[in-house]
């Protein structure tokens, strides 16, 4: 799996690190991690829906921050439970740009085993790291 | 862990950390604990509390109460008061689930009574209060009407029928904090919490029915004047807060505050969870006017929850909730900062009281408080874990010292994916019932979670409260149905 939950950062909330050979690759993956937390199996999820991102940031950590802020926004305001399936990173001049889809459905509590709800994405140890094996990020969400 | 030497015992239950442990500290650090509790925090809770004594304007000391654990920036259990001239306001000092807080309800049912018609009551409160991940709530409103709601809290709520005009009485703020505005909150906060108004929401949100048994009534006086005053009376309580609509003004202006308080301020950022601004500068003008609707939407949103409560009651017992003697006793938030007068130094002087995981328990007299509690001090609502029972507490003299602010609930001592490992929901949800305890959960794994052995043990923090002399017990009440997230 390219994230593991960490049991150590926070009592009240979950924190998780993300690791991919690539920026699309670990976006993909923190956004995995996310909903992972709200739902315990992700293949269920069924790709009903689809939702487009476009997002811009001179730092590449806030864009992830906005990105994962993207899922949580979307499963309150429409009920969605989204998975990330596409995504693209670039740099132009001195910030980045994100576009991204993410596909879904309706949280439907009787086809999914739910687990807990994510308020928000912190700023807490929040980190994005490029690395030997490709990037890293440690995220602590809020429960 | 013996305690560190940098701790000093300066009181009953009452610990300092001075000026000289870490540079830059504006004030002392003042941890409320008894020994056990204090020898079982978490280093961090030192780190953090210290921290926060750096913050620019604060007064007096940063306070951590006996319940106190690791939190973003502040601790949980975090109380500082800042200067409302020169000091700075922290949505970390707020949390981000903007005034979650306590609310409980008396009836005239005793539990012979209740228990036959227990699991009905907790299956219909289950289905009239949704709970559980982006659960929506049964209101229909535009978002237009939602700009009311978050400008009027309760009152929004009670003028719409959902509820009686004696609740607001016994709200803190009378359940609408004025100063608020709508045109400071992002539409996205708007469109996360425009259909979420009467919702419990997840995590350690829960709806109790609970039993006050005569041997735990400490103070027949208080809890009389508090609607305790038959044995083995029923009460409700329920834990909730501002849901999405909090949690994404919090979220949109910890970012703005990151962008302004070094480059536009000159502030330190000791840790980005401590983000800040002067409190007179445009943006933490703004974020108090937006937190204030978060504020108002949380007091809407228990105000509709105690409705339906009413409801479900009425129906169980076909008659109506006054007969039945559906009383609130109070609405208590402990995530929010608010202006108030304390004294600083000697003389009175208006400060903004950030209080996060902290409870305000006003004393006899003071200001703030109604009339029917005038001579009793403020209800204090102190939710424990499902399986260990929650408290009523009230207010005393000696909470002048924390800024009248005592404890807010057990506070968690295992992490949740530690105790996903260790318990199971389904074995949980059957032994509690072994126990007497009815539950119905939207998440057995979030069940799991809220494992009563996840939490400190409430009556040591209690005592806590009651050994510093920042509140007083009345009542310990006992859970017999629940529903949770």
């Amino acid at each position: 799996m390219p994230y593991i939950y960490l049991d150590d950062i926070a009592t009240a909330d979950i924190a998780f690190r993300a690791t991919a050979e690539s920026l699309e690759e670990l976006f993909i993956a923190a956004a995995d991690a996310t909903v992972n937390v709200m739902v315990e199996d992700l293949d269920v999820i069924a790709a009903k829906e689809i939702r487009a991102f476009s997002l811009e940031n001179v730092s590449l950590e806030m864009l992830l921050f906005n990105y994962l802020q993207e899922f949580i926004f979307y499963k309150d305001a429409e009920s969605l439970m989204l998975r990330a399936t596409e995504v693209s990173v670039k740099k132009a001049g001195d910030h980045y740009s994100l576009k991204g889809e993410a596909k879904g459905e309706s949280i439907d509590y009787s086809k999914y085993e739910i687990i807990v709800d994510v308020k928000a994405v912190t700023m807490c140890q929040f980190e994005v790291k490029e690395t030997a094996q490709g990037w890293e990020s440690t995220v602590v969400l809020d429960i | 862990m013996s305690i560190p030497h940098y701790i000093k015992q300066v009181d009953n239950g009452v610990w300092e950390i001075g000026r000289d442990f870490k540079k830059g500290m504006n004030v002392p650090a003042r941890i409320y604990a008894t020994e056990s509790l204090l020898n079982k925090m978490e280093e961090s809770v030192t780190d953090q509390v210290t921290n926060v004594a750096k913050l620019k304007g604060i007064v007096n000391h940063a306070f951590c109460m006996p319940d106190g654990h690791w939190g973003y920036g502040f601790p949980i259990g975090g109380v500082a008061a800042m200067d409302a001239t020169e000091g700075v306001i922290s949505p970390g000092g707020i949390g981000f689930d903007i005034n979650c807080g306590m609310r409980l309800a008396v009836t005239n049912l005793t539990v012979d009574e209740v228990s036959p018609q227990l699991q009905s009551l907790i299956n219909q409160l289950f289905k009239c209060v949704p709970c559980g991940v982006g659960g929506k709530g049964m209101i229909n409103i535009s978002r237009g009407e939602f700009r009311d709601v978050i400008e009027q809290g309760a009152k929004w709520a009670v003028n719409k029928g959902y509820g009686w005009n004696e609740d607001l009485e016994r709200t803190e703020e009378e359940g609408c904090i004025t100063g608020a505005d709508a045109s400071c909150v992002s539409q996205k906060a708007i469109e996360r919490g425009f259909k979420q108004i009467g919702t419990l929401g997840s995590g350690n949100h829960y709806l109790e029915i609970q039993v006050a048994s005569p041997e735990n009534v400490y103070d027949k006086a208080l809890a009389q004047t508090f609607g305790i005053t038959k044995p083995n009376q029923i009460v409700i309580m329920f834990h909730c807060g501002s849901r999405g609509f909090g949690h994404q003004v919090a979220t949109d202006y910890l970012q703005i505050f990151l962008n302004v308080m070094k480059s536009k301020y000159g502030l330190e950022i000791i840790d980005r969870e401590l983000a800040c601004a002067p409190f007179h500068s445009p943006e933490g003008q703004d974020y108090f006017k937006a937190m204030k609707c978060a504020v108002n939407m949380a007091f809407a949103n228990r105000q509709v929850i105690l409705h339906r409560i009413r409801e479900v009651f009425a129906d169980v017992f076909k008659t109506t909730p006054q007969d039945l003697g559906i009383h609130q006793v109070y609405d208590v938030a402990h995530n929010i900062a608010k202006l108030e007068k304390h004294q600083v130094n000697g003389k009175e002087k208006e400060v903004l009281v950030h209080r996060k995981g902290a409870t305000r328990a006003l004393g006899p007299g003071m200001d703030g408080l109604p009339e029917v509690y005038k001579r009793s001090g403020q209800p204090v609502i102190i939710g424990g874990s499902m399986e260990t029972g929650s408290y009523l507490l009230a207010g005393t003299e000696g909470s002048k010292e924390t800024f009248c602010s005592t404890a807010h609930g057990s506070g968690r001592t295992m992490s949740r994916t530690k105790a996903r490992k260790q318990f199971y929901g389904r074995d949980l949800q059957k032994k509690l019932k072994d126990k007497g305890i009815y539950i119905q959960c939207a998440s057995y794994a979030g069940l799991a979670e809220e494992a009563g052995a996840a939490y400190k043990n409430i009556d040591d923090v209690v005592k806590a409260t009651e050994v510093a002399g920042i509140s007083k017990k009345v009542a310990r009440f006992t859970p017999i149905g629940n529903i949770k997230g």
